[in-house]
């Protein structure tokens, strides 16, 4: 963008054809453009080589990992085979994805009717309502943990299982009704309103109309959520910790390495399995992605 | 007003009424049931005395008493968490600008920049902590083999010296920028460009172009950042509890109790010391103190930089 305002600018005062100051107006160009990308190269070297070095070392022998040595002598693919086979880590895969896919649906059907009333119906109420969303976000997840705990474990017999973090998932969530609202509000109205007249009841009018219409934003909620829970360390440690069989890949990553406290090739093996499956969605549904971000800061 | 009166409209209101309770009924449960209820319950525990095995006894204020001034971790867990607030959030503002600001001046691969910028955001906490503590481990880590492969000769021990472990952690976070880069540069993107054709031909210099041009337009997003920045950091717990054991080097089951913070409660936070009352020693109320203490801060810091306009308020239309 501001390149061309550059050029567009300099082409302005010095008017077009060649001249010692078109030269030097282009001479400044292009030392501006290696300035910027020797500038985004050493930014993209902080970025991108830790996920080099945690490569590097995953494939390397157990001796070779603790030598400080930065390449492979000789690949050890079989390291990830390995970790396949350490007992629990097949468990904890499904354990993730349970907890993952179940939140994920469970968020974004409970979130959408919510979000949609907020942003569209007119009620009294509704700006505190909003406010109320708010500060939900706003709350830090261990200032009611313990009573929270208290309630799943001694009423619902559910400590030492993941259900404790689904279950609550059914009732919406602070975030997903945000991000949603913020992004049925850019649906205009009329359409709305021509279902109406046409006779659709609100149910219909939002799985019809709003819900295709908001595909991006649900998209968006939907990948957020299973990060959220693919990546979550604390609600696992405080429902699944007594229970191996109920841990999560997240949590029983850092187990993992406490276990096998000198094989830093198995543990970087296992935290490139536990990185994969995010990076992998990720790039597969890397618009919806960006434009969820967009939508909670800009559009706010 | 009469009209308001009829009958049929009455009906018409009332429905409407149940229609809008009907949509927002599954949050006002889980607002009440997992936000109202154990908040108000929270409250109700700092009072007693409870082990979680008999039954709860009331002993008035001697919880806040003791949390306040006596627990001899509270002053460290409270230091580390206004430090990590005031220095990451800082510094993930400053960092995540610059690379916003960056972005959107590479034309050349631009797509792969972004990428590449991106992706570590998605990594995990417990898997990007994890690497990281390999990656800075003081013995045959990368980061010191390449330290001092380039002449210097004692590089810091990162996780496992006092003074450095805190800063490890702001890299770790510093390395996750790739939200607010992406709402930077959608902010950055935003500002008219034709404000910037105008400051150009004024003679304005790069510096007084961001100055005048840019910074008024992008100050909501910036609010935002600091004030979910701040939010965020006030609940830090995963990659420094998880840091502190690893680089501890113990050997951890199911069920072992460990002094979490290491080295010297450098990185202890609330948080952890709230899981640490609550879930190890079992002290309900002393945890629900110290979860009362951290939400009051949370509001206060909050409600003090939301009066600015920010990003959230403005949502309020």
């Amino acid at each position: 963008m501001t390149t061309t305002t550059l050029r567009a600018a300099a082409d302005v005062r010095t008017g077009s054809g060649g001249g010692p100051a078109v030269r030097a107006v282009r001479r400044k160009r292009v030392l501006h453009w290696i300035a910027m990308h020797s500038l985004a190269v050493a930014a993209a070297l902080f970025f991108v080589l830790p996920f080099v070095f945690v490569f590097l070392t995953s494939v390397m022998s157990d001796g070779q990992a603790m030598s400080g040595e930065l390449w492979p002598r000789a690949w050890h693919w079989e390291n990830y085979a390995q970790v396949f086979r350490t007992p629990g880590f097949l468990d904890w895969w499904r354990n993730s994805l349970t907890y993952a896919v179940l939140g994920t649906v469970l968020t974004v059907c409970s979130s959408v009717p919510v979000a949609y009333a907020l942003a569209k119906f007119r009620f009294r109420g509704r700006r505190t309502a909003m406010l109320l969303v708010i500060s939900t976000m706003m709350l830090p997840p261990q200032v009611v943990v313990v009573p929270m705990y208290l309630v799943w474990a001694q009423q619902f017999q559910l400590s030492g299982s993941l259900w404790p973090l689904i279950i609550p998932m059914a009732f919406g969530d602070a975030y997903s009704i945000f991000l949603l609202r913020q992004f049925l509000l850019t649906i205009p109205k009329e359409y709305l309103e021509s279902a109406r007249v046409d006779g659709c009841g609100e149910l219909r009018t939002l799985l019809r109309i709003v819900v295709p219409m908001a595909k991006p934003g649900i998209a968006a909620v939907a990948l957020f959520q299973f990060f959220y829970c693919w990546n979550d360390y604390f609600g696992p440690q405080i429902y699944a910790a007594q229970n191996p069989g109920a841990w999560t890949l997240s949590y029983g990553l850092e187990t993992f390495k406490s276990a096998h406290m000198v094989d830093w090739n198995l543990t970087m093996a296992a935290t490139l399995l536990v990185m994969a499956p995010v990076i992998v969605v990720f790039l597969f549904a890397q618009k919806a992605f960006v434009e969820g971000v967009t939508l909670t800061g800009v559009k706010g | 007003m009469a009209l308001s009166h009829a009958p049929a409209l009455r009906r018409k209101h009332r429905r409407a009424r149940l229609r809008t309770l009907g949509f927002l009924s599954p949050w006002l449960v889980g607002f009440s049931v997992f936000f109202a209820y154990p908040l108000i319950a929270t409250g109700y525990f700092s009072f007693m005395h409870y082990n979680q095995i008999k039954e709860p006894t009331f002993v008035g204020l001697r919880n806040w008493t003791y949390v306040l001034t006596q627990m001899p971790l509270f002053g460290p867990a409270l230091w580390n968490t206004l430090w990590l607030v005031v220095v990451m959030v800082a510094l993930r503002v400053v960092f995540g600008l610059g690379i916003g600001l960056l972005v959107t001046k590479v034309k050349t691969g631009a797509g792969l920049f972004r990428t590449a910028f991106y992706v570590p955001y998605l990594a995990p906490p417990v898997a990007a902590t994890v690497a990281f503590v390999f990656l800075l481990s003081p013995g045959s880590g990368p980061v010191n083999e390449i330290l001092s492969a380039v002449g210097i000769d004692s590089p810091p021990t990162w996780f496992n010296d006092p003074a450095w472990a805190k800063p490890s952690l702001v890299m770790l976070s510093l390395w996750g920028i790739g939200d607010l880069m992406v709402i930077f540069m959608a902010a950055l993107l935003d500002v008219p460009k034709e404000q910037y054709e105008a400051a150009e031909l004024d003679g304005a210099g790069a510096w007084a172009r961001f100055r005048y041009v840019t910074w008024p337009s992008i100050t909501p997003i910036v609010m935002f950042a600091v004030v979910t920045g701040v939010v965020q950091t006030m609940q830090y717990y995963t990659q420094a509890l998880v840091a502190g054991k690893l680089a501890s080097g113990v050997s951890v089951g199911p069920g072992t109790v460990i002094q979490p913070g290491y080295p010297d409660h450098s990185t202890l936070t609330v948080p952890q010391l709230v899981y640490s009352l609550g879930f190890q020693n079992f002290n309900t109320g002393a945890a629900c103190v110290l979860s009362l203490v951290l939400f009051a801060i949370a509001m206060a810091v909050t409600t003090l930089l939301m009066r600015k306009r920010t990003g959230l308020l403005s949502a309020e239309d």
